[in-house]
Formats: C-alpha cells, structure tokens, sequence
C-alpha cells in the first residue's frame, strides 16, 4: 500500500518560480563565499528541474509517497550538481546556463524514475526469447505481403543480428524496457546501447530490403 | 506497401535510416536545440540529426520534451 501523502504539494513546488538567471554562474569558478553562494544557487535550479521531471513521471511511481517523490528528486539534483560542477568547462554558450544546468538535472530525474519503476521487474536477458513476442506474427487481417514481410523481420532477427544485438533490440522494442534500465543491468551506458540497437536495425533492414521489401530503407 | 503503411511497433523495431546523432551528442546538444526551437528558428536544419534521433530514441526524446516543457513554464511564471 502506498504510504500517505504527508509531504507538501510537489505540484506547487515543481511549478515554483525559478531561482535567479545568469550572471551569477561565473561564480561557480571562483573561490569561497562567491563559490558557495552560486553552488547553492545552482542546486536551487536543478532541484526545481528535478521535481519538474519527478512530478511529470510520477504516474510510472505509483507506488511512492510525495516524501519518497521529493528525496528521489532530491538525490537527482544532487547527482546533477555534481555532473555540472564536473563538466562547468563544457558550458560553450549556446543556450542559457541555466536550460543547459536544467538538462542534467532532468537527465538524472529521468534516469532515477525509469530505474526506480523497473527495479522489481524482471528484463528477460535470453537473445532467443524474442520467438515468443507474437505482436510481430502476423494478425488475422495482415495479408499475404504483411505475412511475407514479417517473416522476412523474423528471420532477420534469427540470422542477420548477433546475439548482443538481438538481446538489445528485444528487450528495448519488443519488451519496451528503458535504455537506462538495460545500461543498468547489462553494466553498459546509453550511449553505447544505443549505438548496439542502431546498428541492429540498420543490418535488420538491410536483411529485410534484400528479402524484397527494398521500402524499408526509402 | 510503403513505409508510412508499416505498423508502428514493426516501425520500432526496424528504425529508420534518416542520418542521425547518438545519445551522447544529443544530451550535447539538446540545450541548444530546445532554445531554437522554443525561439521559432529551423532548429533541424540547425542541429540535424537530433529529431531522426528522438524518434530511434524514447529516453532522450522524453527528455526533450521536458526541456521544452520546463523552459515553456518558466516563461509563463
């Protein structure tokens, strides 16, 4: 049973109004109060950002309490402090420093929520078990041409994909398990599981194009 | 048949091959982006590769759409 909803409303404080803007984030690479002061300014602006990000996803949490929702933001804003205080250097100019602070707090809020939701179920890992995904057999109104176009996917996962790669598109397509939740368990990150999955479609639709449906790469 | 009669989970499942960029130069980019776009400017052509991406992509592409949101009710508050 979800615990009682005693913490302010998260609504009022994801829409509160932002902290200050720009100039002060020069702080941020000097020394002592100046520093401290802009550090805790931007931490301001990233837990807004993150209990933006906690408020809107909060519907895949169901089970969390408001309290629970705000510490899950909370550690978010925390983690992205750290990740832009890490990378201040990166900070080129080309929007506002305050849209670019905000997308690492939503990065990390995204992340937490996507974990925090997946983290009683199970992923199934076995590249083979796409088989018993029938969403991809054809239906009872699929014609011949569907019929003959799915059988070309399924053999094209079967035999033009390796094994990673049919592990990755299974579970991120078929299963609908959230990158961030495979990097997870795979001890992988995104970015690199998403290169995986491009390059497993790029060779599924090449195998399907040869299989004489040439549309698939228009 | 053509591609816009596929079925959108065949669609997830086999992508497409418009050019696109990764998730590491998305998060790089996508401050940038969501300002063009939130400007009015051709925020595509400027940044290409991030919208093919967003459609390959559903963790990144909800991540857009947040920036965007947030951004859009600061403007309002």
């Amino acid at each position: 049973m979800p615990a009682p909803d005693t913490n302010p409303d998260v609504s009022a404080l994801a829409s509160a109004p932002a902290p200050g803007l720009e100039a002060w984030y020069l702080d941020l690479h000097a020394q002592g109060a100046a520093r401290e002061e802009a550090v805790a300014r931007l931490h301001g602006l990233l837990l807004r950002a993150a209990r933006f990000e906690v408020f809107r996803r909060r519907g895949s949490l169901p089970q969390l309490s408001a309290v629970e929702l705000d510490e899950l933001a909370e550690d978010a804003a925390d983690d992205a402090a750290v990740s832009v205080l890490r990378r201040l250097d990166d900070f080129r100019g080309e929007s506002s420093f305050r849209t670019w602070a905000y997308k690492f707090a939503l990065l990390e809020a995204a992340v937490k929520v996507r974990r925090r939701a997946w983290r009683d179920r199970e992923v199934t890992l076995d590249p083979e078990r796409w088989e018993s995904f029938a969403h991809i057999g054809p239906g009872p109104d699929d014609d011949a041409e569907t019929e003959a176009l799915l059988e070309a996917v399924r053999e094209g996962i079967r035999t033009a994909l390796t094994p990673r790669q049919r592990q990755v598109l299974v579970a991120t397509v078929l299963e609908g398990v959230p990158i961030d939740v495979l990097a997870e368990r795979l001890d992988s990150n995104r970015n690199a599981l998403y290169k995986l999955l491009h390059d497993a479609r790029r060779r599924l639709r090449a195998h399907v194009a040869d299989a004489g449906f040439p549309e698939v790469n228009e | 048949m053509t591609d816009r009669d596929l079925d959108p989970a065949l669609k997830r499942l086999l992508g497409s091959d418009e050019p696109e960029i990764g998730c590491d130069e998305c998060f790089a980019q996508l401050d940038r982006y969501v300002e063009l776009e939130l400007a009015g400017a051709p925020a595509d052509e400027l940044v290409p590769g991030l919208r093919a991406h967003f459609v390959g992509c559903p963790a990144c592409a909800e991540e857009h759409e947040s920036l965007r949101a947030l951004l859009e009710l600061d403007s309002v508050s």
